[in-house]
């Protein structure tokens, strides 16, 4: 083995201390990516999580060629640079996000004012540093210990997935501003373990690295670390009203919850109600989540005269339809649908949200002011997410109401277009379905916006499941009616009679609605009261439902083919092909009609590929320019970096795919995302142990095995997964989460392989190939990370996966040991 | 519009007459006698060059500003052209554009924007709000088609901009702001700028104005994107009240309310812009 890399050093072996320290630094840095995505949903939407993705790996991938173009210099003192870049990391992880959001970025304008992208690469630039001092740390150490690689590796590994699971436990005791002040302390403590443990001089460092450590939360003034929502988001625009106030704040890793309230001016948060309305909704506390998306819990005193108002939007149609009904509500909020039900009388109300702060702040702290309505009478609530309690519940119900939980304005502006949405697609609506009583109905409230959007993707995914449910005639099986601010689609486990239609007729008239679509509605009767140019929403639901259905979504200016649980991207109504005319419009308000949301990720994806394409090109350059590393090895450059890119891309593409399979079967976004990301990164990381310990040779077959491996569990998983989740759906949470981790087990030991196994492969004939190798397996992740959620948004995640493997293929393909035998010495 | 900026400018020059330099010379004179004297003509000839300097810039910078409102206004009409189907006219009232020809859009802009205060596109005007695009805010002034007895009613004074174009076409504009220091400073610019016809009020917009109902117009742009029910009541026979729908930055659709001579109500939803999803590519 070339020892050129760690000449002259006092010990090649990595202690267990230093390993602790690497894994302390992975964790943290994990952690912090996390962090980032919570404290940008906060500011900004949460479509920058993406680009906190991208950002984090950028960082690695500009430490990478950092590394190559240095290595030589930077071994020499390894324990010192070691160490000053674990501080740097630390102190640059809470400087970055103090300037970060301070710059005054408004993605709303980023289409107005090219300006705003100028502060968005500060924001970059700014949030990247820690992740690039980060991975000095792991970098020099791989470059450091070149006979330990797997044992490096697995550290790297086992901390990030440690710190995937801590961040998220961690994020349910402290605000996430509070967290990156722990996550500073970590990073310091695993500066000062490592300089402890090299021996580093001098010693008194160590002293200083644990006072900077205890002092660092104490010292950054509270005014500093404040998180304030974008100018532009409702929570901030609600407190500049007069006399509004926030009067409590609560923080998990499923969001800010802030409650305010508005005693001058109040909220009178009703969407959709008509303007043939007498009554006033009574006093209302807002309700916000990441500063956004507005529900308002209600003042209840038992007067249900007060709620009258609440007969006068769309979504009460289907009580006028169905009597007491037994009613399941999916998104309670703070409680306007359940008041709804309560209002017509309905006999049972299940009421289903996901946020246990919400129903905390209506059961307990505000109980007195909504009236108890979540502690008593017909109510029963249910702290899930919705079709996971779809899918496990044996009750049937009458009417099953989806609520409008989305702000309009973020969702007018496609901020939304990212969301992945498993309550809008084919598969959920059939589930509802299977859960209504004979008769019973389905109602689904959106916006209206115009040209139609989301209520005519609504109506081509109703139409898919009923269709693929064996209803021959789904036209005699839905309604629709709109008002000028929302519209609401019914589907009657059943058909709708002559009465049902001459009561929607009349709802409609007294409250100037319009009748979109009913079964032989004639063209005349649509577009009496809120007038548009042309009978859109009438046109799209009969195309919609006639045999040229195809050839109308295929021809609509948005996309509006259904959504599935496979490409669950319902927000997304974006068309290449309308970009061009839009942007001409722009002067004309086109741009009201381009989200943003997959603008920014399209963005992202291409800002990723030119910086990963300059920064793997750029030590190559240097190098075969200035011919200062000898190393035989770098000119193979090809076929290594074709080997790490294939394998960096092909990892994140199997985890983000595998994220998504989990959050439907583990019916719980953030139990997905902390399972999967931690199971996949700990089993990974025993892989690269296990790999390490079982040296394979240099031949192709070594590195056949996991990659075999991870095909054949992949193929399997694509085909037997959706039935094991079936079967094993209504187990309890803790078998789910046991069981989730037994299915990523497998796969995540055999990917954990790979990497470490071609990274020891040019240990040996090149070693100052090992951080060029490890920053292009960096840069691939900052691409893959965006390019798994273009790909699964146009293709869905099945084809992701298939991708990955072809990635793993083309891996196999040009494994280094090739390589290795050129590169020998005769 | 020349005249208004011309008055500002005099009050500067009268304004120099008083100047603590004027006050510094006058002490001179008596302190140093001959010199004093023999320095007053240089001292008037530089302050005369000052004044025309000042005077020329002002005039420079009005002119500038008027040149860059006809470009701003030749691109609404031109918007107005090709969007002409979806709103119905091929072009707008011509009270309605002479009034964007002539209200200052660059006074009702922070300071630091004003070089972009003729383009076609939103400003931020701060507290989260924004001015609105000028394409939509002659677009809107025209769809509540009012004439010069009309009172009309704003919900969401903003920077005063809206208000400012009604008021060049109307016998007077009510407008009330929710957010305190918005509307403080928005009243400010308007009676600075010799808006005399228009009163403003900081308070919920909700209920309207009770005292000067009804009114022949309503426009609401004030951010919440709702349309409160008790102002249709307020709404005069035969009126017309728009809303605006959107974010700040992008109007989807404008909302307009029309109360029919018999009391009947309709709303129409107008796209700003021609867009027809339909019809694939054409």
């Amino acid at each position: 083995m070339s020892r050129e890399a760690s000449a002259g050093l006092p010990e090649a072996r990595p202690t267990n201390p230093i390993l602790i320290s690497i894994g302390l630094i992975s964790a943290a840095v994990l952690a912090y990516e996390i962090l980032l995505m919570r404290l940008f949903s906060i500011i900004q939407w949460h479509h920058f999580a993406y680009m906190m993705i991208s950002v984090a790996l950028l960082g690695f991938g500009a430490s990478g060629t950092f590394l190559s173009l240095t290595i030589r210099r930077l071994l020499r003192g390894f324990h010192l640079v070691y160490s000053i870049n674990g501080l740097c990391f630390a102190l640059s992880m809470v400087a970055g996000v103090l300037l970060a959001k301070e710059v005054p970025f408004n993605p709303l304008e980023i289409l107005w004012d090219y300006g705003q992208w100028t502060r968005l690469l500060e924001i970059y630039l700014l949030l990247c540093l820690p992740f690039f001092f980060a991975a000095n740390c792991i970098g020099l150490a791989l470059s450091h210990f070149t006979d330990y690689i797997h044992r490096v590796y697995a550290s790297d590994l086992l901390g990030a997935g440690g710190g995937a699971l801590g961040i998220i436990l961690l994020l349910y005791v402290l605000s996430p501003i509070n967290g990156l002040k722990c996550l500073a302390v970590l990073a310091v403590a695993a500066s000062a373990v490592s300089w402890l443990r090299l021996r580093g001089r001098p010693q008194w460092l160590v002293g200083m690295l644990a006072v900077i450590a205890v002092l660092l939360p104490f010292v950054l003034p509270g005014q500093w670390m404040a998180v304030m929502p974008n100018d532009y988001k409702g929570l901030s625009q609600a407190l500049q009203v007069i006399g509004t106030h926030v009067i409590e704040q609560r923080s998990s890793p499923l969001g800010l919850i802030t409650l305010v309230e508005s005693p001058v001016i109040p909220f009178r948060h009703v969407p959709g109600l008509s303007l043939n309305t007498k009554t006033e909704p009574p006093p209302q506390l807002g309700i916000f989540t990441d500063g956004d998306a507005l529900s308002v819990i209600t003042q209840f005193n038992g007067d249900r005269s007060r709620l009258a108002y609440l007969d006068y939007v769309p979504s009460a149609l289907p009580y006028h339809l169905i009597h007491e009904p037994r009613v399941l509500i999916l998104g309670a909020g703070g409680g306007a649908d359940v008041l709804q039900a309560l209002y017509h009388g309905a006999r049972q109300i299940d009421a289903v949200e996901l946020n246990p702060d919400v129903i905390d702040l209506v059961q307990q702290d505000y109980a007195t002011f909504a009236g108890g309505i979540y502690n008593h009478g017909p109510i029963r609530i249910h702290t899930a997410e919705a079709r996971g309690y779809v899918a496990k519940t044996n009750y049937q119900f009458d009417l099953i109401q989806v609520a409008l939980l989305d702000a309009f304005n973020a969702s007018a502006a496609g901020l939304y277009a990212l969301n992945e949405s498993y309550l809008y697609t084919v598969e959920a609506i059939q589930a509802y379905l299977q859960l209504l009583n004979s008769e019973g109905m389905l109602a689904i409230t959106r916006w209206v916006k115009l040209p139609p959007r989301d209520g005519a993707k609504l109506f081509a995914t109703v139409v898919t499941a009923l269709r693929q449910m064996g209803v021959d005639h789904p036209e005699n099986q839905i309604m629709w009616i709109r008002g000028w601010q929302t519209s609401t689609l019914l589907v009657k486990n059943g058909l709708f009679s002559a009465k049902d239609i001459g009561i929607m007729r009349s709802f409609c008239d007294t409250r100037w609605f319009d009748v979109a679509y009913y079964p032989g509605m004639h063209v005349e009767e649509a577009n009496q009261h809120n007038i548009l140019d042309r009978n859109y929403f009438f046109e799209a639901a009969s195309n919609l439902l006639s045999t040229a259905r195809n050839k109308f979504i295929h021809a609509y200016k948005f996309d509006i083919a259904p959504a599935t649980d496979d490409k669950p991207y319902f927000f997304k109504f974006f068309k290449w092909a309308s970009l061009p005319e839009l942007v001409a419009l722009r002067g004309r308000g086109g741009l009201s009609m381009l989200e943003l949301g997959y603008l920014v990720l399209v963005a992202t994806l291409v800002q990723a590929l030119l910086a990963g394409l300059v920064l793997i090109l750029l030590p190559l350059i240097v190098v075969k320019r200035s011919g200062m590393i000898s190393d035989g090895g770098w000119q193979q450059s090809g076929r290594v970096s074709l080997y790490f890119f294939a394998v960096g891309l092909a990892f994140l593409f199997i985890e983000i795919a595998f994220i998504q399979r989990f959050i439907l079967f583990l019916s719980h976004p953030l139990y997905a995302i902390s399972v999967v990301l931690t199971g996949f990164l700990i089993f990974a990381g025993l892989g690269s142990m296990f790999a390490g310990k079982h040296t394979l040779d240099s031949s192709i077959a070594g590195v056949l095995w996991p990659i075999g491996g991870i095909g054949l569990v992949a193929l399997i998983y694509l085909i037997a997964l959706p039935n094991l989740f079936v079967l094993f759906m209504p187990l309890p949470d803790v078998a789910k989460i046991a069981i989730a981790l037994l299915l990523i087990a497998p796969l995540a030991f055999c990917m954990g392989m790979p990497f470490p196994m071609g990274l020891s492969r040019i240990a040996i004939v090149a070693p100052t190939m090992i951080p060029w190798a490890w920053g292009i397996n960096g840069c691939a992740s900052v691409i893959s990370a965006v390019l798994a959620t273009v790909l699964a948004i146009q293709y869905g995640f099945t084809m992701v996966i298939v991708l990955a493997l072809c990635l793993y293929g083309m891996a196999a393909i040009s494994y280094p040991c090739a390589l290795a035998r050129r590169g020998q010495p005769a | 519009m020349h005249e208004r900026l011309l008055r500002v400018n005099m009050t500067r020059v009268r304004f120099c007459k008083n100047c603590p330099m004027r006050r510094r010379t006058t002490q001179a004179h008596s302190k140093f006698g001959l010199r004093a004297v023999m320095l007053r003509p240089a001292l008037m000839i530089a302050r005369a060059i000052l004044t025309l300097t000042l005077t020329l810039s002002t005039i420079c910078a009005a002119d500038d500003d008027a040149e860059a409102r006809k470009t701003m206004v030749m691109e609404i009409r031109a918007g107005v052209g090709a969007t002409s189907s979806e709103i119905g006219k091929e072009t707008l009232n011509k009270q309605v554009m002479h009034a964007m020809a002539t209200v200052p859009r660059h006074e009702f802009v922070p300071s630091h924007l004003r070089e972009y205060a003729y383009l076609n596109r939103p400003l931020p005007i701060g507290y989260g709000q924004t001015i609105s695009q000028p394409y939509i805010v002659a677009l809107m002034t025209d769809i509540v088609d009012v004439n010069s007895d009309d009172v009309v009613l704003e919900i969401g004074t903003g920077s005063g901009y809206q208000a400012a174009v009604l008021a060049e076409l109307v016998k007077h504009v009510y407008t009330i702001e929710i957010i305190k220091d918005l509307g403080a400073q928005a009243s400010d610019r308007l009676k600075r700028l010799g808006y005399n016809k228009v009163t403003t009020r900081i308070g919920d917009g909700y209920y309207g104005w009770e005292q000067y109902a009804p009114f022949d117009a309503i426009v609401v742009t004030a951010a919440a994107g709702q349309i409160p029910p008790p102002l249709i009541e307020q709404l005069k026979l035969g009126g017309k009240m728009v809303i605006p729908v959107g974010t700040g930055f992008a109007t989807q659709y404008l909302v307009l309310v029309k109360k029919d001579p018999d009391g009947k109500v309709s709303t129409k939803e107008l796209l700003p812009v021609r867009f027809v999803p339909l019809t694939g590519g054409h």
